[in-house]
């Protein structure tokens, strides 16, 4: 089969499935081809790329202070009334 | 951070045993996400945390009930889900966000933002806080459905299989839904973010 040339919008298609490998290998080889000459297509991706890197990040979402002793505090508690043997903190 | 499962196994066994404490120590891997999945829900920092903790006791007394078919984590998250679900049904009508239009739909401009150069924006640059709140504002503005499947894969870098076991969607429906969050993100974000990357002066450009 005569591997056909892919253009723009299809590399688009595919730019999340490129970003987490998983992409076949045939199509994965046209896709770096394109890339190799498209720079704008180039840059979709490594935008696309640098803005999933950065949302993983943990300084991005952060959780509110105390969050955590709350919610140990609040689990205590059920687990204190689960058990009458032992007296709420 | 993928958990040890047989470990999990163990502690929950213990803590359905009797071995209550042990509850502490065994969502506290689950807890920024359960918060942050609640957060994306609800948008709502008070009743996120409230749901969150709704969430840890309805897992708790639910636990004999895990029976280790999908992670603990995965089935923790699907809990959270499903709590915060509640909390919007009871807000629906006043809500924009309808859940009805939680269903797939093939409306809506997938296409990127159009560029003709990158340069790379480094995590350190969220130093500056403002990159932060530009990240949580696109975020905040993406459809319900796929506000989620972000959250859980691309914030908590959960895998396809694990993201569709907590959404109890398919992994068809995860990798569609993934796709054109970030084609969403990509587009809002790109020509915003372009301030943010480092100057050509030197290391420290971006600082500036």
């Amino acid at each position: 089969m005569v591997a056909m040339r892919i253009d723009c919008k299809h590399v688009w298609e595919h730019i999340s499935a490129y970003i987490d490998g998983e992409v076949e290998a045939e199509l994965r080889a046209e896709i770096d081809k394109h890339l190799e000459t498209c720079e704008i297509c180039a840059a979709v991706l490594d935008s696309t790329r640098n803005v999933v890197v950065l949302l993983a990040d943990e300084r991005v979402f952060e959780i509110p202070a105390g969050y955590s002793k709350r919610l140990h505090e609040r689990i205590e508690r059920e687990i204190a009334q689960d058990d009458p043997s032992k007296p709420e903190p | 951070m993928p958990a040890n499962p047989e470990l999990e196994m163990e502690m929950i066994r213990r803590v359905t045993a009797g071995e209550k404490q042990l509850f502490h120590q065994l969502i506290r891997p689950c807890e920024r996400g359960i918060y942050l999945l609640l957060f994306s829900m609800l948008r709502n920092q008070a009743e996120a945390e409230d749901a969150a903790q709704e969430t840890a006791i309805k897992i708790y007394r639910n636990l004999h009930l895990y029976r280790g078919e999908a992670q603990f984590r995965t089935w923790a998250y699907s809990i959270a889900r499903n709590e915060g679900l509640r909390r919007l049904r009871r807000v629906q009508n006043a809500r924009e966000d309808s859940l009805d239009a939680m269903t797939e739909g093939e409306s809506g401009d997938f296409t990127p933002a159009v560029l003709t150069s990158w340069r790379e924006v480094p995590a350190e640059a969220l130093e500056r806080k403002e990159l932060g709140a530009l990240l949580r504002e696109a975020i905040g503005g993406l459809p319900e459905i796929y506000r989620n499947v972000i959250l859980l894969r691309d914030i908590q870098e959960m895998d396809v299989r694990e993201t569709a076991g907590a959404l109890e969607i398919s992994e068809a429906a995860v990798k569609v839904r993934l796709h054109r969050a970030r084609a969403l993100l990509q587009r809002s974000l790109a020509p915003k973010l372009k301030g943010f990357a480092p100057g050509r002066k030197g290391l420290l450009g971006w600082w500036r």
